[in-house]
């Protein structure tokens, strides 16, 4: 079978979730096989509404123990999980917890992981053809693995979760759990809008901005769009903005549906964190700005005009619609 | 305290993605290499600043051919006391990762670094793979690391927020940004490094899993689209009808 390990951060199902179990379904519809999904400790949403992403049984290790990530436990159980369900492949996302244990896993089990994957595999003389964005957006790799086990990790919005059948029960999963040897503290939460590597509209702005005083424009767009804001690394490194909100390669790397790039100059370290958007616009007032050249939209024109207008008409656009 | 730091090589962030005919290979004519910056500024650094207060040694640890102790030099003339290279071509995370265990294992390293991910081939796998391999606890993406005793305490990115956590040594850790800040090697360093040990390691017996089957460049844009910056109802039409993203 294809387990999907589905992530409740905070005993919550999030997109994550919903994007790696309908990844999963399609994988186990490839090969043939059933798909599970199976959540760690107290998840207080309703996990059997998975069911509707695709998961045929899903699965819970309701252990308190599990509810805090310890990479050495959660791999443990998961291993164990994997071994007693006979899994095939066993699908994680490509997030922050499923980096610390995607790579255990695959130790543990013997098998071939290829992580960060973007597409839908193809089985070609039993082996499972995956393929991921490397080099930071700059090429595509295929990737075969042919062991008895597979490990597939998803890039977060890789794929539209769809939700076509129905919620299912939870069966309750009696697996060992080990005693962790990390201890969490606590949780510091970014307040707002929803985490960069998981928008779907991110707005993001840079040294164009001139002041960090002027971000109320920026942060109007994000408002009525519903996105989140982002910037580049001198804006963060001069404290304009606070360093989550630092895009690229040595900050984080997003594809949002949509990118909207203000006054960036679209450097190649700034591109290699996003140009993995669907869309980007790029807004800036020199038409010989690199950006310009891996955009999908333009306007060649002076930001402090040009951003506060668009926040209007898609107010309008918003009203009408 | 004994600090080891996993570095890899990796091409120029503004180096040119190209392969060979067959897409097999990627092709590094011309290509300069440096550290991988995630290796580096913030890894590297953090271990030789924990060094510098605590005592110890900061051991570099590099799976490639000879052509990379240039890469390696460098993490010595940083501030790495010693380093090893293990002689063998880097075919793939597991393989990197079963590598630098058979090295470690019975070194006793208090605290293993790398980074968050290399900027080539974007997998962020070696660090959980090393981890199990040395039966160890692992943090991934730790922007803030400090010791107490054998006590480590932690912050680490997550979705929307910041982990804190607590854990005793041994432990592996993979930093992102905030870590620490980069540190440009001065003369002094670059000379020191010269005469510093670097010891080649033969690698063990070990089969990567996962094999490469081709690279290929992602499909060109269709070129940008540039709308009037009077006419922002229009670019806003566009993105709904057109793009289909609003
Ligand atoms: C190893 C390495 C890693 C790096 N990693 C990253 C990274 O992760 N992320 C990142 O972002 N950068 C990174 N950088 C830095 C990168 O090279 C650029 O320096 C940086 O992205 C530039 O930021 P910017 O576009 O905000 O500023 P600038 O390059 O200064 O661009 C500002 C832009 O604003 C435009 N502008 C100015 N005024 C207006 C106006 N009134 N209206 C409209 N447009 C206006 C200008 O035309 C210009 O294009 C890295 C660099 C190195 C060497």
């Amino acid at each position: 079978m294809v387990l999907v390990y589905a992530e409740t951060p905070n005993g919550q199902l999030k997109k994550a979730a919903f994007e790696a179990v309908s990844y999963g379904k399609k994988v186990a519809a490839l090969l043939g096989q059933p798909c599970a999904a199976i959540t760690l400790g107290t998840v207080a949403a309703k996990a059997g509404e998975l069911g509707k992403y695709g998961a045929e049984k899903v699965y819970n290790i309701a252990n308190e123990q599990l509810n805090h990530l310890d990479s050495q436990v959660a791999a443990t159980v998961m291993a164990n999980a994997a071994a007693q369900l006979n899994a095939t492949v066993v699908v994680l996302s490509h997030s922050s917890t499923g980096k610390a244990i995607a790579g255990r896993l695959a130790v543990r089990l013997n098998a071939g992981l290829v992580s960060g994957v973007n597409s839908l595999p193809e089985l070609q003389n039993g082996a499972l053809h995956v393929k991921k964005s490397v080099f930071s957006g700059k090429a595509i790799a295929e990737y075969a693995i042919s062991t008895p086990v597979k490990i597939l990790s998803l890039m977060g919005n890789a794929i539209r979760p769809e939700a076509t059948g129905a919620a299912v029960d939870v069966e309750a999963l009696n697996i060992e759990v080990p005693t962790g040897r990390i201890n969490v503290k606590s949780l510091k939460t970014i307040e707002g809008r929803v985490p960069l590597p998981e928008a779907e509209i991110v707005v993001s702005a840079g040294r164009g901005m001139k002041d960090p005083s002027n971000w109320g424009i920026v942060e109007d767009l994000a408002e009525v769009l519903d996105a989140t804001t982002a910037c580049s690394r001198p804006v963060a490194d001069s404290d304009w903005r606070p360093h989550h909100e630092h895009v690229g390669q040595t900050g984080i790397a997003i594809r949002p549906n949509l990118y909207i790039a203000i006054g960036i100059s679209g450097a190649i370290q700034h591109l290699a964190g996003v140009n993995n958007s669907k869309v980007i616009v790029v807004i800036n007032k020199d038409p010989e700005a690199p950006f310009f050249k891996a955009a999908d939209y333009g306007v060649v024109g002076d930001l402090f005009d040009v951003v506060p207008r668009l926040t209007e008409s898609i107010k309008k656009f918003k009203a009408s619609n | 305290m004994k600090f080891l730091v996993c570095i890899a090589q990796t091409p120029d962030t503004t180096a040119k993605v190209s392969f060979d005919g067959d897409g097999k290979a990627y092709n590094s004519t011309g290509v300069q290499f440096i550290m991988n910056p995630y290796d580096e500024w913030y890894a590297l650094v953090r271990a030789c600043e924990l060094r510098e207060t605590l005592g110890g040694a900061v051991t570099a640890i590099n799976v490639g051919p000879a052509t990379n102790e240039t890469t390696i030099r460098k993490a010595l003339a940083i501030g790495a006391d010693e380093a090893v290279r293990i002689d063998a071509e880097p075919s793939g995370s597991a393989f990197v990762a079963r590598q630098i265990a058979a090295y470690a294992e019975d070194k006793g390293f208090d605290l293993i670094f790398l980074g968050k991910e290399t900027i080539d081939y974007n997998g962020a796998e070696v660090g959980a793979m090393l981890a199990e391999y040395l039966d160890l606890p692992f943090v991934p993406l730790a922007s803030k690391l400090e010791l107490a005793g054998s006590s480590a305490t932690v912050e680490r990115d997550i979705e929307g927020g910041v982990e804190v956590l607590e854990c005793n040594l041994p432990l592996v850790v993979s930093a992102s940004k905030g870590m620490a800040e980069q540190r440009i090697p001065n003369m002094r360093g670059i000379m020191m490094a010269r005469t510093k040990p670097l010891q080649v390691v033969q690698p063990v017996d070990f089969e990567e899993p996962v094999e490469a089957v081709r690279f290929t460049l992602p499909p060109v844009k269709a070129g940008v689209k540039l709308v009037d910056p009077e006419q922002m109802d229009e670019l806003v039409r566009l993105l709904h009808e057109e793009a289909k993203v609003l």
